[in-house]
This record gives structure tokens, sequence and C-alpha cells, in this order.
């Protein structure tokens, strides 16, 4: 009976992804495919920041390096920049392998910051990397510098392109519906990795060194290693993603991997939920679609009302993201859709001051 | 010289920078026995569990245990070896639940039956804890937020337990009891280091005692000798 319920339900959920991307196609047009595919990536990179903040609970402001890491991995190996043109399946985990070293390179000298010192020294990495894409076109060109490198080979397996439009039972099928079920796949592949690692014993490790690190030493835990294991998975996952956009995009330019950009992912992470998968991914759709909602309303509403447009819709979206997160952090501390940890923390409610009180009057007896 | 030693600490020196915490200790411990290092704030006390536990490195000097150096491992595996550190102030996991708690204790582990039957025993041990398995660590009251540590300690099966100061800030009752299950656990068979400001109550409860004052250890002896002598009454004892 609970099997047959667990399989009708993933079921029907598996359907809902698959026509998603027509669904919102016939009812949004397709820029809002598009967009869909982007708010994919963006779960995946929150995913792996999830790893890294909200299960080993170490606060990292340069996470976009390693999406910067995957794509210029993909990029310079799959384009005319130096007229290579290798093929997805080396260089997506090719990027995966790169960003994880980095991710290593990050860890190792940070292993004994916590809190606002680790912040500080993973945004200084994030910006370091950055500025590097930025100028490695001199003495020798490497990155192509601020002009970025473009005409990048699409996504393809074989003569299959993820970047070309088939006609299949007299339905077209275009590269961004195709990009939506590679990026699909890709971030479940992502979530169940996270589940799975979430009740593993390296999951437990990561919470006890999130809670006090002496004391996880010690239980016995070599909390160097589960560490920077920390930083090479949310590294990986960053690079899978920067790898993926950048065959998705055509094009990369340093500007793409602003320390905006790492706020943003830390945005999706703590709005939804840290530690909380399903709430990552919630934050990520939110974040993705919320701000592009706006763009797309703020000027036919204030023409409306007001009969002109008064202000620029693009300032007037930062606006109501902050608004939002200022909201969200009032009333929901803990994040839209928190972990159970999470909200028994937040929970500040009368049975846990009940509970206190309790314990604290008869510890005596 | 004690027969049967577990672990033998020669010359032990750690500097914080430039400052030396502990200026050359030496101790032994037989298998078995219930010995307490008793000092003053500032002493030296938690620098050197904290080095025995692996959390700080020594500038020089010598720990056998079991007849191995010491030294050479990290603190992970000084836990796999069997020995435990309840550490200063409880350090236990504020946010996860007393089971929680336990289970974290059993991390290095892997004989899932065998770790819930010594869950079993912990509860046992401390029924405090069997009442309260479900409720947060962290909204304990400071006397089962000990018993947790302790539980938890026990829970990797150590051969040497080394208690950090485990009545500070505890009401004297409350303090009654978790000496009462130091006694227990001495019981059991496990070989225990007792640090304490608690002169009296250490001493009472050790077979063997040493007095540390700031850095140095200035007298040693069978803990009733100790609670004796003239200088720990006066040092420690107030009379």
């Amino acid at each position: 009976m609970r099997l047959n319920h667990f399989l009708t339900r993933h079921f029907v959920l598996a359907i809902a992804l698959l026509a998603l991307p027509f669904i919102i196609d016939a009812l949004f047009g397709h820029g809002w495919v598009r967009i869909t595919d982007f708010a994919l990536l963006y779960i995946m990179l929150a995913l792996g920041l999830n790893i890294v903040v909200g299960y080993a609970g170490l606060l990292d402001l340069g996470y976009i390096a390693f999406f910067a890491v995957g794509a210029y991995t993909y990029a310079l190996v799959s384009s005319p920049q130096f007229g290579l043109h290798w093929p997805m399946w080396i260089t997506l985990p090719l990027g995966a392998l790169i960003a994880c070293g980095f991710g290593v390179l990050l860890g190792a000298p940070t292993l004994k910051l916590r809190g606002d010192y680790l912040a500080i020294v993973t945004l200084g990495f994030g910006e370091i990397i950055r500025i590097f894409l930025n100028n490695l076109n001199a003495p020798v060109n490497i990155t192509n510098g601020p002009q970025g490198i473009s005409a990048i080979d699409p996504l393809q397996i074989g003569s299959f392109s993820f970047g070309n439009s088939y006609q299949w039972m007299g339905m077209r099928v275009d590269d961004v519906h195709l990009h939506y079920y590679l990026f699909l796949g890709f971030t479940l592949l992502v979530i169940f990795i996270s589940r799975r690692l979430e009740d593993s014993r390296i999951g437990r490790a990561w919470v006890a060194i999130r809670e006090d690190e002496v004391a996880a030493s010690a239980m016995g835990i070599n909390t160097r290693n589960i560490k920077l294991l920390a930083f090479a998975m949310g590294a990986t996952f960053g690079g899978i993603s920067g790898g993926l956009f950048a065959g998705f995009q055509g094009f990369v330019s340093p500007e793409s991997f602003s320390l905006m950009e790492s706020i943003m992912v830390l945005c999706m992470v703590v709005l939804g939920g840290m530690g909380n998968v399903g709430g990552v991914v919630l934050g990520g759709v939110i974040l993705v679609a919320l701000p592009e909602l706006f763009r797309n309303a703020a000027g036919p509403v204030q023409q409306a009302l007001l009969g002109k447009v008064v202000v620029d819709p693009e300032s007037l979206r930062m606006l109501m993201f902050g608004l939002a997160l200022i909201l969200v952090m009032l009333w929901r501390p803990a994040g839209l859709w928190p972990s159970t940890q999470r909200r028994r923390e937040f929970a500040a409610d009368d049975s846990v001051l009940q509970q206190e009180q309790e314990t604290v009057y008869d510890a005596s007896k | 010289m004690v027969e049967n030693t577990l672990l033998e600490v020669e010359n032990l020196k750690v500097s914080y920078g430039g400052i030396q915490a502990l200026k050359g200790i030496s101790l032994s411990i037989a298998a078995g026995e219930l010995v307490t290092l008793i000092g003053s704030n500032g002493a030296g006390k938690t620098t050197a569990l904290k080095a025995l536990a692996g959390l700080l490195h020594p500038t020089s000097g010598h720990v056998h245990y079991q007849q191995k150096s010491l030294l050479q491992f990290p603190a992970h595996q000084r836990v796999v070896n069997g020995i435990a550190l309840v550490p200063e102030g409880r350090g236990i996991f504020a946010r996860l639940t007393v089971e929680e708690n336990l289970l974290m204790g059993a991390y290095i582990r892997h004989d899932k039956t065998e770790i819930a039957a010594d869950l079993a025993r912990q509860y046992e041990l401390f029924p405090r804890l069997a009442e309260r398995r479900a409720q947060l660590a962290g909204t304990l009251s400071g006397g089962e937020q000990q018993m947790v540590a302790m539980a938890r300690a026990l829970m990797c099966r150590p051969t040497l337990l080394m208690l950090d100061e485990p009545s500070m800030g505890l009401a004297p009752l409350m303090v009654e009891k978790v000496f009462e299950s130091i006694r227990n656990i001495a019981a059991q068979g496990v070989t225990i280091l007792l640090v304490e400001q608690n002169a009296k109550l250490a001493l009472e409860a050790a077979q063997r005692g040493y007095v540390l004052e700031s850095g140095a250890i200035t007298l040693s002896g069978a803990a009733s000798e100790l609670l004796g002598s003239d200088a720990v009454q006066r040092a420690y004892l107030g009379t």
C-alpha cells in the first residue's frame, strides 16, 4: 500500500517534470523556458553551496568561483580559443575535477578559520579567481580577458546536439527544451547525492563540526579531512553547473562571476532553508523566477496606474528583492522550508520554554 | 612506579605563543585507576588534558599509552585507541537531541547492534537521560548536560576517560550526582583521569592525585594522603 502510494506520487511528479517545459512554453512563451533552465543551474549551485554552508556550517562567500572554474574549463577546451573541441563527457568531468581541486585549494589554508574570518577569506578567493580570469590575456592570452570566450561548442553527445531544434512526431523540440531535460537530469543527480550525504556518516560528521568542532574531534572525527571534503563536494557541484552553463550560453566572461552572484546563491540557500534539500530547491526557484516576473510586471503596472514609467524596473527589482529578504528573515528566520534541526533551533516557542523551565527546576530530583 | 601502567607522561611541556603553560609535567596512570589532577584556575589542568587528547601540540616531552608513543597520533586517532575526552564546559551538541548526541559518541564504531546495546547501557547508568532522549541537549540543565557529555564519551568504549572539570557550574546536589556517576563508571573498569578544581570531592573519589601549580606538579601521592596534607588543606580546602 505504502509502496504503491510512493510510486504513484513519484510517477505523477515525473510526468509533471517532463511536461513542464512545454506547459511553460505554451503559457508564458519561450523566454520562460530559458529562465527555467537557468533556475536548474542555480539550483545545482545552491545545492553545492548548501553542503558547505548548510551541512558543515562553513560560510563561503566566494562560491561562484567554482562555477567560474567549471565554465572556463569547458570554454577553454571546447571553443576556437585554443582550437580544441573536446566532447562534453570529457569536459564536464574535467571541469568538476578542476573545481574540486580548487575547493581543496581554498579549504586547506582556511581550516582553522571560522565565521567572519572564513567569510572574508572566501570572499577574497572568489574575487581573485574573477580578477585572474579578467587579466589572463597577457602576456599569454589564455582567457581572452574581459572580452570573454565566445563561440563555445554546444553541449552534445555524439552527433546529437542540445543546441539544435528537432522535429519528433510532429512536435517541435527546441534547444531550451532539450537543455531543460539535460539540466533536470543533473539536478536530480545532485539532489540524490545530497540526500544520501545527509543521512550518511559523513553527513553526521558535518553536523558535529557545525555544532562544536572541539567536541567533534573528541568524537574521533577527522575534522580536517571532513571539512576539506565539504569544500571539495560543494566545489564539484559548482564545477558541473559551470560547465553546463558555458555550453548552454555559448559565451563566458568574467562579468558573470561577480560577488553579487555568490551572494545570490547564498541567499537561495538561506532563504529556502539551510541544510534542507527541498528548501534550497525552493529558494533557487523563487530567487530566479521572482526577479524575472518583477522585471516583466513593473513597467506595465506603473504604466497602468500612473500613466508613465516613473521608476526604472531594473532598480525597483533590487529594491523589492532586498525587501523580500528582510521580510523572510523577520518572519521565517530559519528559511521558508527549514530542515527539522533548524526548525527546532529557531522554535523558541512555549513548548521549548516549558521544557527548559521544567528541567531547571527539577534538576535536583 | 605503578604496575600495569596505561598512561605515562614524561616531562610534557606546552606553550601558547611565548607563554609556557605546562613547564614539564610527569605523571602515570595504571589500568583501572581513578587518578585526579587538581589545581587552581590557570594552573594548566585543561592544557594538560587537551595535550593528551591531541587538541594541542606539546613543545616537548613524551607520552606513552599502552606502550605506544601517543604524540604521533592526531586527535581523532587517539579516540580510536580508546582515549575519550569530556571537554571543559561539556561541549555537547546543543542543537541535537540527547540520543543524537550519544550516537555521535559512537562515530568511530560500526557495530550497529553493539551500539544499540551500549545506548541502552548509558540510559541505565543515567536514567535522567532516558527520560529526555528526544529533547534538545541544549535545553537540559547543566548537570544533565554533563551526564550527556559523559555518556557520549562512554559510547566509544574508552579505555581511558578524561574528564575536564565535570563539577563546573553545577548546583551542589548535581555535583554529588555527577561524582556518583564517575564512581560508577570507574567501578566498571574504565580508567579515569579526573581534572578538578573541587579538590576535596575529587580526592575523595580518586585513588591517587597530582597537584598542579602554575604549570608544574608540586605534590603527588595517594588521594587520602593528599587530602590530609597541610599544603593541600591550606591551598585548596581553606582550613
